[in-house]
């Protein structure tokens, strides 16, 4: 689309910018403060500089974490998107069975990530869970509390159940604006399956995979509330992300310096990732306009 | 009529259509319906069965939870359910959740209208760039803001009030909301507000009367989003409220007390969490299908 050139769209901006810029810009700059300071108390502080960034950035505990945080947004990727493009090519097109689907498929989107945490918790339980009780009546000592390899699992599994329906929702709706005519040539064609799927169908969904993928990028590299009422970060430390380090630091033992300096490079980390996605939509944008101008 | 030669091109495609239909139906075999029924039945399965366990668990007495191992509740109770709804203290949680999520969504969506037709229709200076630092505030994982978040509101006087909540979430929820806006208002050809300009409509009466109903069903969409991320959101809620503006999600852990876990209260309340979502993707049921492309198809 051929935009104007205006700048009184500002306008239009303001009241947007205004909101955003309090809850944004104010209490970035309040971390960017003390991650330079080392605060005692209200009337006590030196300027410390990139001490605390040095700290961090040499914090076994905390590389640890991120290495455990790239891991995990990995793995769920790597499950979910799959998964989710062929739940996306199962569900059913029209009459009350799509919207049934539809609605059941949509329920895990909508409860309280904590909630999710509790609902595992009672499911995974070796006392009281099904499928805690399940796999220990299949005869394996199944224990997240205990063993990290059982922890690691069930988080994983946790994430499968609570955001694929995302990624299957999100390329439903980009299958369903395929039109019939392309089905109708490729039929003409005598195309296989696999390809009408390479060819027809998953064109169609790399913009909405795209969003998709920075969308789970994005939420799996700030977990907390479901490994926290899940497994503690435990057994040991073994699922403790970033979010959960940070907030212990923060709030549990009160080094601002320091989980300021924390804060700044975990936030850096996601904008690098972000600029990478964000230039990839872009690109594939313009290739289509591109595509639709010749 | 079928067997007369068709004249228009709209018979000709209406017939196509009608043997192409037919051939599907004798071609996909049952058998490979029935795989895809299963497969997806299979998937459907694992949706449910966590729900259906908290379901199970929270018509349970405490005593059977822990006596007995059953796969339906043997002595059905809703004590669990009488407790929640008796004590102030507990169903005042959903209130304060959802006066906060409704807040949220009023301000996100008003600001973010006016905001996304500028992104959609005008280039201006720094707007790319206005637009990446949005979206990474969507990016801007919400523990790094946490003790900043504290100082700021107590510091205004807004610590422990619904406003302060939603006044948080808007850091996710408006760059959530131009972006998904944005989407669907490029998709909708710009002679549309020539057309309007040139017979007379001023800017506020063409955006409220023309606009905005050609673009409704992005509009539902994006409430639906605002609603699911302000709902599901713990950290931020938690941390800013300590009893008059408590969300639900923070009350719950109250269950775990010295004496061990109430986990019959702990499981009805997380199936009453469940249920504002329920209502909410019943309404939206039918632009899911359209609007969860988010316009980017």
């Amino acid at each position: 689309m051929n935009k104007v050139y205006n700048n009184r769209a500002w306008f239009l901006i303001l009241p947007m910018l205004l909101l955003v810029a309090f809850s944004a810009i104010i209490p970035l700059m309040t971390v960017v403060n003390y991650s330079v300071q080392d605060v005692f108390d209200a009337n006590t502080r030196f300027f410390t500089g990139t001490e605390w960034f040095e700290v961090m950035l040499n914090d076994s505990a905390l590389q640890a974490a991120l290495l455990r945080q790239f891991a995990f947004s990995f793995t769920i990727l790597a499950i979910e998107v799959p998964l989710g493009i062929g739940i996306a090519l199962l569900m059913p097109k029209r009459g009350w069975q799509a919207s049934a689907v539809l609605i059941l498929i949509t329920l895990p989107l909508l409860i309280p990530w904590n909630v999710v945490g509790s609902i595992w918790q009672l499911f995974t339980r070796g006392d009281i869970g099904l499928m805690g009780v399940g796999i220990r009546e299949l005869g394996y000592a199944y224990n997240i509390t205990r063993n990290p390899a059982d922890a690691w699992a069930t988080i994983i599994l946790m994430d499968v159940w609570h955001w694929t329906p995302l990624i299957a929702l999100l390329c439903y709706s980009g299958l369903r604006s395929i039109p019939d005519a392309y089905y109708q040539a490729a039929r003409i064609d005598r195309a296989s399956k696999w390809a009408v799927f390479r060819y027809i169908q998953l064109p169609k969904l790399t913009n909405v995979l795209v969003i998709g993928v920075l969308l789970r990028f994005m939420h799996s590299f700030m977990i907390y509330a479901e490994p926290f009422v899940l497994t503690g970060g435990g057994p040991g430390s073994s699922t403790t992300f970033l979010s959960q380090s940070l907030t212990t630091m923060a709030i549990g033992q009160q080094d601002l310096g320091p989980s300021a300096a924390f804060s700044l490079i975990y936030f850096l980390i996601i904008l690098l990732v972000c600029w990478v996605f964000y230039t990839a939509i872009m690109n594939s944008q313009k290739d289509k306009t591109t595509q639709g101008g010749a | 009529m079928t067997s007369s030669v068709p004249t228009t091109p709209e018979s000709v495609r209406q017939q196509a259509a009608e043997v192409a239909a037919r051939r599907r139906k004798r071609t996909r075999s049952t058998t490979t319906r029935w795989r895809r029924r299963t497969l997806l039945g299979l998937y459907l399965v694992f949706v449910i069965l966590p729900i259906y366990w908290l379901l199970n668990l929270s018509f349970q007495t405490n005593s059977e939870i822990l006596g007995s191992f059953s796969f339906w509740p043997q002595n059905f109770t809703i004590a669990n359910y009488a407790r929640i709804f008796t004590d102030s203290n507990w169903y005042m949680g959903y209130v304060n959740s959802l006066a906060y999520v409704l807040m949220n969504m009023l301000i996100s969506i008003s600001v973010a209208l006016p905001a996304a037709y500028a992104f959609s229709r005008f280039r201006f200076i720094g707007d790319k760039h206005l637009f990446f630092w949005l979206l990474t505030n969507l990016m801007a994982p919400p523990a790094v803001f946490l003790l900043p978040y504290f100082q700021l509101y107590y510091s205004v006087g807004l610590f422990d009030t619904h406003i302060a909540v939603a006044l948080a979430h808007c850091l996710f929820n408006i760059p959530l909301a131009i972006w998904i806006l944005e989407g669907f208002m490029s998709s909708v050809p710009k002679e549309v507000d020539e057309t309007a300009y040139i017979d007379g409509y001023s800017f506020p009466r063409f955006f409220v009367t023309i606009f905005l109903p050609m673009i409704r069903s992005g509009i539902g969409v994006t409430l639906f989003f605002l609603f699911m991320f302000s709902w599901v959101e713990l950290l931020l809620s938690r941390t800013l409220t300590a009893t008059n503006a408590q969300p639900i999600a923070s009350i719950m852990t109250r269950t775990s007390t010295a004496s061990g876990i109430d986990w019959g209260t702990l499981a009805a309340a997380g199936v009453l969490t469940i249920i504002p979502g329920v209502v909410v993707v019943y309404f939206v049921r039918n632009h899911i299908a359209k609007g969860f492309a988010l316009g980017r198809t």
